[in-house]
């Protein structure tokens, strides 16, 4: 009983049920195209860049932060990666600069978070600017070619081969990372304690600092990752890329769950949000819907799905 | 220091502490021997913050000894504080919603291996801890319950569970305990202080509530405008005795009552019922009296008042305002004359971060100035007038909501009030964190009111004050509100008995 009671407590039971809603209604609409398992592959590849950057946005907003700079990393990773490849790194070292590249641009964020006390919302909405500006100054604001050296593979499936690119898995172990990491770990809880109460989880000794440092970094580890993806589909170093990926970011994590005063969210919600995101615009696709009633079509969605979580939480 | 007691557990002498210009305390003593309850008493202002702070590690002396155990004793921050075992249980228990209950109990110090958290051990530990402060024999509450979903008392178990639970506690400072908790909850809660002092550890207890510190403390400290007065055993005190020390002054004339002469009904209930609560309550309430509500807390007494304001639905019964039936909602009470003074004087009552002279004249800026402009000049004099009238004490229109202490704040809720000319109050627990100076501050403006012709309508979960304060006392039990009665033939007792039935 119990049980049932909890499952009816997960806050992210409503917005699988309408992915499967979703699903099933454009299946129903576009049965040839849609349907198809291809196109299912497609949509788990097309996930995975937002699917990343928003585990790592779930930690932040867990916390009780938010992150604007998403999009901006995400460029400047791309870019730094060209750059790498170009100057005749190996794949991996390229790859590895990259998620590191992510990695210092979250702990800069953190530090100033911590360390200055500035609202998270003032400071990324600072480096989005600062990052996309280095990105285009690296770049010289051109696209810049070269060769993957294999990186590209990350996002492929062999060809007629329903096997999943290295990419998708690497957001399913991410979200599997992120469930365990805020369920059943000491650092997970404490990252739940400060977004839940930070006064009292100083007062337990937490260290505020020293967790959201951690968070900021982990978080910028990932959205590295998930600009070596985009790297990987678009095999060019683009300092113009995602811009307002952010946005669809958050909106991944508010519609899983994460609440934006902190405490709440779940990397597994994040994950069926991101999945929403991505059924909504490949479904639009398919039905020939332009461009337009898709951005409309997934605003709507962000604010029922709010306000769905809204009514849940009154009624308890 | 003396022979006769046990040895000191804590020793502080000549502490002070000031901020700016203001001394919020000059010399101060306390002494706190191992296994008692230690009543600090004074009014709001009196620098019992300021201690308590300095105590638990949040503010440090400027000057004076502190002394834990006989070593000296300055801790830098509250986990200083509480690793060398004094921990602080705050007015309104500080927990962290999202988290359960037994994490919430073990938090900063959360049991595992290798990063992860050992959920066996966690239930185990958190349920011995919790089981400490629950009266013998009392039921558990569900450990892997969200803390958020917890009720007042169940909050401050946990809290109190906590403080025990982290490190050897030897000093509990519990600031305001019961304020708010119900009286169930208390009973439970002076329980639990009793076991915990025959273990040894001493317990630093800050209350307004006098009657409680005569049932709980052994010894008392009273202090005065940042100054120590008094120490002594309470058994050797009586209780206006402790009022005199407090206030410096008599409080003979706590409850004034000016001739009270009623008049039309402006107030008329049948059968109301809300949402949940009340779920039925009839009244009458004319000009020029008082009438006073009694319950426990959780009886329905603040949704009762909600619901004649407009702020909850009423879902079956009449409810007149002067005569006038129709649909309810505070823009439309207000325009009626009638006001409502929350409980909450933080969330509702106070916009905290705005000046005293923005607070007063929120609510009817009409006034201030023409063409729906305000006049920062007349809101200043208009505020200044309030501040005069009601005895405020605070530096000026322009200061801070915030910057106040409770009673003082309360006044400037009444102002807002008193500035919008309504003639019907709603008072939610009025004196509520309120000082026995400002308390008869407060008696004597709603005495005053009455007098004038307004009608008022009491909730009070303090009686002395409805038995002084009121011409009529209703009492409300789970939902139901009973008849009133003149408050002259009502006791304590009667009123106690009548709203635990």
């Amino acid at each position: 009983m119990s049980e049932i009671r909890r499952l009816f407590r997960t806050p992210w039971l409503g917005p699988l049920l309408a992915l499967c809603l979703l699903y099933v209604l454009f299946t129903v609409l576009a049965p040839d195209t849609f349907a198809r398992q291809s196109n299912l592959l497609t949509m788990l590849r097309q996930t995975a860049v937002v699917g990343i950057a928003a585990i790592g946005m779930t930690f932040t907003i867990v916390l009780g932060g938010i992150d604007l700079s998403v999009g901006s990393t995400v460029a400047l990773t791309t870019v730094v990666v060209a750059e790498s490849l170009r100057a005749g790194m190996g794949p991996v070292a390229a790859a590895a600069i990259g998620v590191l590249t992510g990695g210092v641009l979250g702990l800069c964020n953190g530090g100033l978070v911590a360390g200055l006390k500035i609202s998270p919302f003032i400071v990324t909405l600072g480096s989005m600017s600062i990052v996309r500006g280095v990105a285009k100054g690296i770049a010289d604001e051109q696209k810049i070619d070269a060769d993957p050296r294999g990186l590209d593979a990350l996002m492929q499936s062999h060809h007629g081969s329903l096997a999943l690119p290295p990419g998708v898995w690497l957001m399913l172990a991410t979200t599997l990372f992120g469930i365990g990491l805020l369920t059943y770990t000491k650092l997970g809880r404490q990252i739940v304690a400060v977004g839940s109460n930070a006064e009292t989880a100083r007062l337990c000794g937490i260290s505020i600092p020293k967790t959201t440092l951690f968070v900021y970094a982990l978080s910028g580890l990932l959205v590295g990752l998930a600009g070596v993806l985009e790297f990987s589909t678009l095999t060019v170093g683009d300092p113009t890329d995602s811009v307002g990926l952010e946005l669809e970011v958050i909106a991944a994590v508010v519609i899983g769950g994460g609440s934006l005063s902190g405490g709440q969210g779940s990397a597994s919600g994040t994950l069926v949000g991101a999945m929403l995101l991505t059924v909504i615009k490949a479904g639009c696709t398919h039905l020939g819907f332009p461009n337009w009633v898709q951005e409309i079509f997934t605003g709507f969605i962000i604010v029922v799905a709010m306000s769905i979580d809204r009514l849940r939480q009154r009624a308890r | 220091m003396s022979e006769s007691r046990a040895p000191g557990l804590l020793e502080a002498a000549g502490l002070s502490k000031s901020f700016g210009a203001t001394k919020a305390l000059s010399n101060v003593q306390l002494s706190l021997s191992a296994g008692e309850v230690h009543a600090l008493l004074g009014e709001n202002g009196a620098g019992k913050s300021t201690l308590l702070k300095i105590l638990a590690g949040t503010q440090r002396a400027d000057s004076g000894t502190l002394e834990l155990l006989g070593h000296p004793y300055a801790p830098n921050s509250p986990e200083q504080a509480q690793a060398l075992g004094v921990a602080f249980v705050s007015q309104e228990p500080a927990l962290c919603p999202d988290l359960s209950v037994a994490e919430n109990i073990l938090l900063g110090a959360l049991p595992g291996r290798f990063g992860f958290v050992d959920r066996a051990e966690l239930r185990q530990r958190a349920g011995a801890a919790l089981a400490r402060v629950l009266p013998e024999g009392a039921p558990l509450p569900d450990l892997a319950r969200r803390a958020g979903d917890l009720g007042q008392g169940d909050r401050q178990l946990v809290c109190l569970a906590r403080a025990l639970a982290q490190t050897e506690c030897r000093i509990l400072i519990l600031d305001e305990p019961t304020s708010t908790l119900n009286s169930s909850e208390a009973e439970r809660l002076f329980e639990v202080v009793r076991e915990l002092t025959r273990s040894g550890i001493a317990v630093l207890y800050v209350s307004h509530f006098l009657e409680e510190v005569e049932r709980i403390a052994d010894r008392y400290t009273v202090l005065r405008d940042g100054q120590f007065v008094h120490s002594g055993a309470i058994a050797d005190t009586t209780r206006s005795e402790l009022v005199k020390r407090m206030a410096g002054r008599d409080v003979q004339e706590l409850f004034p009552r000016s001739a009270r002469s009623p008049g039309d009904v402006v107030l008329d209930l049948q059968e109301i019922s809300g949402k949940k609560l009340p779920i039925s309550a009839s009244l009458t309430l004319r000009r020029g009296e008082v009438l006073g509500i009694a319950g426990l807390l959780g009886a329905g007494r603040s949704e009762l008042l909600r619901a004649i304001f407009g702020l909850e639905e009423v879902k079956s019964g009449t409810l007149r305002v002067k005569a006038l039936l129709g649909p309810a909602s505070p823009l439309r009470r207000l325009k009626q004359g009638v006001g409502l003074l929350s409980e909450d004087r933080k969330g509702e009552g106070l916009a905290e971060g705005l000046s005293l002279g923005d607070n007063i004249t929120l609510s009817k800026l009409e006034s201030l100035g023409s063409f729906g402009l305000v006049s920062p000049k007349r809101r200043a004099a208009v505020a200044r007038a309030y501040l005069e009238q009601l005895g405020v004490r605070a530096q000026g229109p322009e200061q801070l909501a915030r910057d106040l202490s409770g009673g003082n704040q309360q006044k400037i809720c009444f102002a807002r009030l008193l500035h919008h000319g309504v003639d019907v109050l709603l008072l939610d627990e009025p004196t509520r964190g309120v000082d026995v100076g400002s308390r008869a501050d407060l008696y004597r403006i709603i005495d005053q009111l009455a007098g004038r012709g307004n009608a008022v309508l009491m909730i009070s979960s303090y009686l002395p004050e409805l038995l002084g304060v009121c011409d009529r006392i209703s009492v409300m039990v789970r939902g139901k509100l009973g008849a009133a009665r003149p408050a002259s033939e009502r006791t304590e007792h009667e009123l106690l008995l009548e709203a635990t039935g």
